[in-house]
C-alpha cells in the first residue's frame, strides 16, 4: 500500500536538507511561481526545478503516478480555460492576431501565448512539490517543524498520523468486505440514500475501532513520558547547515526576483505583442 | 530481605463510572528481581492492578484510592505517570497498536526523546537496546514490515532503554502464534536474568506462561488476591479449576489417571515433574482401558477446493495450490504461523478476494459465478473483533441487518430474528442496545448476525481470541450446540487447546501451502509439522513418552475422549 508521503530514501545533496528548509523554499518557490507570470521568469523556474530533479536523484518511475495525475490536470485545465474563455488571452494582452478560424472560438496568438504561460507554471511548481514530497522523512520533517517554533505534540501528529494512516486503509478494507456480505452495497447501482447508509456501516465500526486504538496509543505514549516535559530531543533530528542557509537564500532571491518583475512590468504579465 | 520495589497494602480502587470497586483490600509485595505471574479470569480486575503498577490509575483512568501502593519506596499518590514510567515499564497487550515511531529505531528511541537525551547517547543507546533483544538488523524498517513477534521485541526494547527497575507485561502471548509466544516466554526470561528488573506477567495462559520458571503466581478472583504462591504449592492445589483457569494439560492428564498432584513432585512444568513408577504405571492403565472411539460419520462433501492459487502482489504467491475437502457437518481447524495464508484461504472462500487459478465448488455448484453477498448466504463469515462488523445500535437490528438487505418480509425477519436470538442465548437482552454488552456477548451478537442468514457453514477468525478460559467454553459449547443442528464451522486459530479440543481436523497451512490435513492429534504430536507451522506441542506428548507410550497420537486422542465424557462435552 501506497503511503501519500512517499519518501524515497536515496541520499542525494536534497536529502541532506532538514525538512523545515526544504518547506520554508517550497513556500517561497511557489510564492514566486504564482506571483509572476513573466515568461522569461516562468522559463527559468522549471529548468532550475529540472536541475534540481537531476541533483536529488529521485527517478522518473518513483513519481510517475502524481506525474500523470497532474498531466491529465493540467491538459483539463487548458482545454476548459479555453472552452469558457477563448479570448482570454486578448484581454490580458490587449491585442488580438487570428492564427487559425475565426468568430467565437478564433484561436489568437494571445491565447496561445497565455496557455504556454500556464503550462509553464505548472512545469514550475509541479516537479518541486514532488521533490518535496519524496526527499522529506516525514520523521524528520516533524523534528524541523519542532525546531522552527512549532510545539512538538503538535509536530508528532504529523508523524504519528502517517504512522496509522496505512492501519487504517488496512482496516477499512476488512471492514467494508465483511459488510458486504451482509448485504451492504456501495456500487453505483444504489441510490445514494442507500449509499450514504452503507457508508455508515463501514464507517460507524471503524470508528469504534479506532477510538479503541487511540486509546491504546494515547496510553502507551504517557506511559512512555509523552507530554512530560516542555521540550523532547528527536532521534531523527538535523543540524541546520550552511546549505540549508544557503537554499533559503536562494529562493528567497527568487520570490524577489518575481516581485521585481512585476514592479518592471506593470503588472503580472509579460506582454511581447507591444 | 530487601525492600520491595513494588508494595500494596489494604489498597482498593473503584472507577469513577462503576457504583462497585475493582480492586478490594489488596496486599502484595514484589521484591526486586522477582517474577511474578499474575493470573485470573477476565473481569477479575489482573488488568487494573497492572494499571495501577504502571501509573494509568489513576492519571488516565480516574477513580477513588484508599489504602497504600509505593513504587521504590515511593508514595505512589505523589509520583506522576512520568515519574512511574522511570521505575517500571510496561510492554501493552497490543503490540501493533503500542508502536508509536515511524521506524524501529524511532519507536525505541521515543521514551529517551521525550526525556530530552541527546546525541551522541540517543543512537548509541538505542543500537544497544536494539541489539539486546535481537531486533538491531531491522533499525529503519517500519512496523507493517515486521512480524507480530519482531513487534513485541521492539516494545521491550522500547521500554528497556530507561534502565527500569520493573517489567511490566500485560497479556504478551494474546496475539502470537504459539512458536513466538514460546520465544517471547523465553526472551522474557533471558532479559530478567541479565537486567536483573523484577518481572510481572499478567496472563491467564498458566502452561505457556510456565514454560519458564516463575518465582510466584498470584491468582485473583472478583477484585481479591485469593493465592499467592509458589507455582509447585498452587498447581498442586484445585484452586486454579475453581476461579476457572485452565491448569496445564499434563497434570489434567495425570489427575484423569488417579495420579495425586503434590507440591514435592515439582509440578510447575512437564521437565520438572517427578513420576514415580506407580505414577507412571497409572496413566499406562489409564490409557489402556480408553476404548476406541472409532467415530463414524458418512462424509459428503460441502466445499470443495481444488487447485486454488491467488496472490495480492505479483510473484508473491499467497497461496499455492491448495487442494481440499470440507464435509458437511464437520469442525474444523485452520492452523499455521502468522502470515502463513489461513486469512487469505479464508478471504478467497467467502469470495472478498478473486482466485487466480483453481476453483471452489460449494454443494457442487461453481462459487466464482456468485457476488459476495450471494456467497454469504452460505457461508458466514465472522471476524475476529467484533467491533469491526457492529454497526446498529440495538441488538436486535444488529441481527436483522442481513435479512433486511435481503429484501426478506419484516414479518418473516422477526421470526428469524426471535429464533436467532434465542439459539444464541442473547433472548433476555433482545431489547437492549449493543454498547451494553460485554466483549464476549458481542461476539455473539454478531455470529447471531451471521447465522440469521441460515449459512450451512460459518468460518471464524479466532473465535476465543482475548477470552479466558470460562468465557473460551462459553463461546465454543455455544458453537458445538451449533454443530449439533447441522452448521459446518471451520475455525482459523492459534489455539492449540481449542484445536484439540473441538476441532476433529485439522488443516496445517505454511508459506501459501497445504502441508497436513490429519486429526488434531496428529498433527500436535508431529514435531516436524509444529516446527514449520510455528504451532506448539502439546504437553501431553512428552508425557506420553515419559510413560513410554509409544502412540502419542492415540494418548493425546484418549484424553480428548475422556475428557468430552466426564465434562459432558
Amino acid at each position: 500500500m501506497r503511503n501519500i508521503f512517499n519518501f524515497v530514501d536515496r541520499p542525494s545533496p536534497i536529502h541532506e536538507l532538514t525538512g523545515a528548509t526544504k518547506l520554508i523554499c517550497l513556500v517561497l518557490w511557489s510564492l514566486a511561481a504564482m506571483t509572476s507570470y513573466d515568461t522569461r521568469f516562468l522559463i527559468v523556474l522549471p529548468l532550475l526545478s529540472f536541475a534540481l530533479f537531476r541533483l536529488s536523484k529521485i527517478r522518473i518511475s518513483d513519481v510517475s503516478f502524481m506525474l500523470g495525475f497532474t498531466a491529465v490536470f493540467m491538459v483539463l485545465n487548458n482545454v476548459l480555460v479555453f472552452a469558457i474563455s477563448p479570448d482570454h488571452g486578448a484581454g490580458i494582452y490587449g491585442s488580438e492576431h487570428i492564427l487559425l478560424g475565426r468568430g467565437r472560438y478564433a484561436l489568437t496568438a494571445e491565447q496561445l501565448f497565455y496557455h504556454a504561460n500556464l503550462i509553464l507554471k505548472y512545469l514550475s511548481t509541479i516537479p518541486i512539490v514532488l521533490l518535496f514530497v519524496c526527499t522529506t522523512n516525514p520523521s524528520e520533517f516533524a523534528a524541523s517543524l519542532n525546531r522552527i517554533g512549532v510545539k512538538y505534540t503538535i509536530a508528532y501528529s504529523v508523524a504519528l498520523a502517517l504512522r496509522y494512516i496505512p492501519d487504517i486503509q488496512r482496516e477499512y478494507h476488512e471492514i467494508s468486505q465483511a459488510q458486504q456480505a451482509r448485504g451492504i452495497e456501495m456500487s453505483r447501482k444504489e441510490s445514494l440514500v442507500k449509499r450514504l447508509k452503507a457508508a455508515s456501516a463501514i464507517l460507524i465500526p471503524l470508528i469504534l475501532s479506532s477510538m479503541d486504538r487511540i486509546e491504546t496509543i494515547s496510553n502507551a505514549m504517557e506511559l512512555r513520558g509523552f507530554g512530560e516535559n516542555k521540550k523532547r530531543t528527536w532521534y531523527m533530528g538535523r543540524k541546520f547547515t550552511k546549505a540549508d542557509i544557503g537554499a533559503i537564500i536562494f529562493c528567497a532571491v527568487l520570490a524577489a526576483a518575481a516581485f521585481v518583475l512585476n514592479y518592471i512590468n506593470g503588472g503580472r504579465f509579460y506582454n511581447p505583442f507591444v | 530481605m530487601e525492600n520491595p520495589i513494588i508494595s500494596f497494602e489494604k489498597f482498593s480502587f473503584k472507577y469513577n463510572a462503576q457504583a462497585k470497586p475493582t480492586l478490594y483490600d489488596i496486599d502484595l509485595s514484589i521484591r526486586p528481581g522477582e517474577k511474578i505471574l499474575i493470573a485470573g479470569p477476565s473481569g477479575c480486575g489482573k488488568s487494573t492492578l497492572a494499571h495501577c503498577i504502571n501509573g494509568l490509575v489513576p492519571h488516565s483512568f480516574a477513580g477513588e484510592i484508599s489504602g497504600k501502593l509505593s513504587i521504590d519506596g515511593k508514595d505512589s499518590a505523589k509520583l506522576s505517570i512520568f515519574d512511574v514510567s522511570q521505575v517500571v515499564g510496561t510492554v501493552l497487550q497490543d503490540s501493533d497498536g503500542q508502536f508509536i515511531g515511524l521506524t524501529v529505531a524511532e519507536d525505541i528511541a521515543f521514551a529517551l526523546e521525550n526525556a530530552c537525551v541527546g546525541e551522541p547517547e540517543l543512537h548509541e543507546l538505542v543500537l544497544k537496546a536494539a541489539q539486546s533483544v535481537n531486533v538491531a538488523g531491522h533499525l529503519s524498517h517500519a512496523p507493517t514490515e515486521l512480524s507480530g513477534g519482531q513487534k513485541q521485541r521492539v516494545s521491550m526494547a522500547g521500554v528497556m532503554v530507561d534502565d527500569v527497575k520493573v517489567l511490566l507485561f500485560d497479556e504478551p502471548l494474546a496475539n502470537l502464534d504459539p512458536a513466538t509466544g514460546k520465544q517471547a516466554i523465553e526472551l522474557i526470561d533471558l532479559i530478567q536474568k541479565r537486567t536483573g528488573a523484577a518481572v510481572i506477567i499478567i496472563e491467564h495462559r498458566l502452561e505457556d506462561v510456565l514454560h519458564r520458571h516463575v518465582d510466584r503466581i498470584v491468582l485473583m478472583q472478583n477484585g481479591r488476591i485469593i493465592a499467592d504462591e509458589a507455582p509447585d504449592s498452587l498447581l498442586s492445589s484445585q484452586r486454579l479449576k475453581e476461579t476457572g483457569l485452565r491448569e496445564p494439560l499434563y497434570l489434567t492428564a495425570l489427575r484423569y489417571a488417579g495420579v495425586e498432584i503434590r507440591e514435592d513432585m515439582q509440578p510447575w512444568s512437564m521437565e520438572s515433574i517427578k513420576l514415580s513408577g506407580e505414577d507412571v504405571e497409572k496413566v499406562r492403565s489409564w490409557y489402556k482401558a480408553g476404548e476406541k472411539t472409532g467415530e463414524k460419520c458418512e462424509k459428503e462433501a460441502l466445499l470443495k477446493i481444488e487447485g486454488l492459487s491467488f496472490a495480492y502482489l505479483k510473484g508473491h504467491q499467497a497461496l499455492s495450490d491448495i487442494s481440499l475437502e470440507i464435509n458437511k457437518g464437520e469442525v474444523i481447524a485452520i492452523v499455521g504461523n502468522n502470515g502463513a495464508g489461513k486469512s487469505t484461504l479464508s478471504k478467497l472462500i467467502c469470495g472478498f478476494e478473486k482466485p487466480q487459478k483453481g476453483r471452489l465448488l460449494f454443494e457442487g455448484k461453481d462459487l466464482s459465478a456468485l457476488s459476495i453477498k450471494e456467497r454469504a448466504d452460505h457461508i458466514g463469515y465472522v471476524m475476529q473483533n467484533p467491533n469491526q462488523m457492529i454497526s446498529k445500535v440495538m441488538i436486535r437490528d444488529e441481527v436483522a441487518l442481513g435479512l433486511r438487505t435481503r429484501g426478506v418480509g419484516e414479518e418473516e425477519i422477526q421470526s428469524r430474528v426471535d429464533e436467532t436470538l434465542k439459539i444464541c442465548g442473547l433472548w433476555p437482552f433482545r431489547s437492549w442496545p449493543v454498547s451494553a454488552l460485554s466483549y464476549g456477548q458481542k461476539k455473539r451478537v454478531t455470529i447471531a448476525s451471521i447465522l440469521a442468514l441460515r449459512p450451512e457453514m460459518i468460518i471464524l477468525d479466532e473465535p476465543t481470541a482475548g477470552q479466558d478460559y470460562r468465557h473460551y467454553t462459553e463461546i465454543m459449547e455455544f458453537l458445538s450446540l451449533l454443530n449439533k443442528q447441522g452448521v459446518t464451522i471451520v475455525m482459523i486459530t492459534h489455539d492449540m487447546h481449542l484445536m484439540l479440543e473441538y476441532a476433529r481436523r485439522a488443516l496445517v497451512i505454511n508459506d501459501g501451502r497445504l502441508i497436513a490435513d490429519s486429526s488434531c492429534a496428529d498433527v500436535l504430536t508431529n514435531p516436524e509439522l509444529i516446527r514449520k507451522a510455528s504451532l506448539k506441542e502439546s504437553s501431553l506428548y512428552p508425557l506420553a513418552l515419559r510413560c513410554g507410550i509409544e502412540d502419542a497420537a492415540l494418548f493425546v486422542q484418549r484424553f480428548i475422549d475422556y475428557e468430552r465424557k466426564v465434562e459432558g462435552k
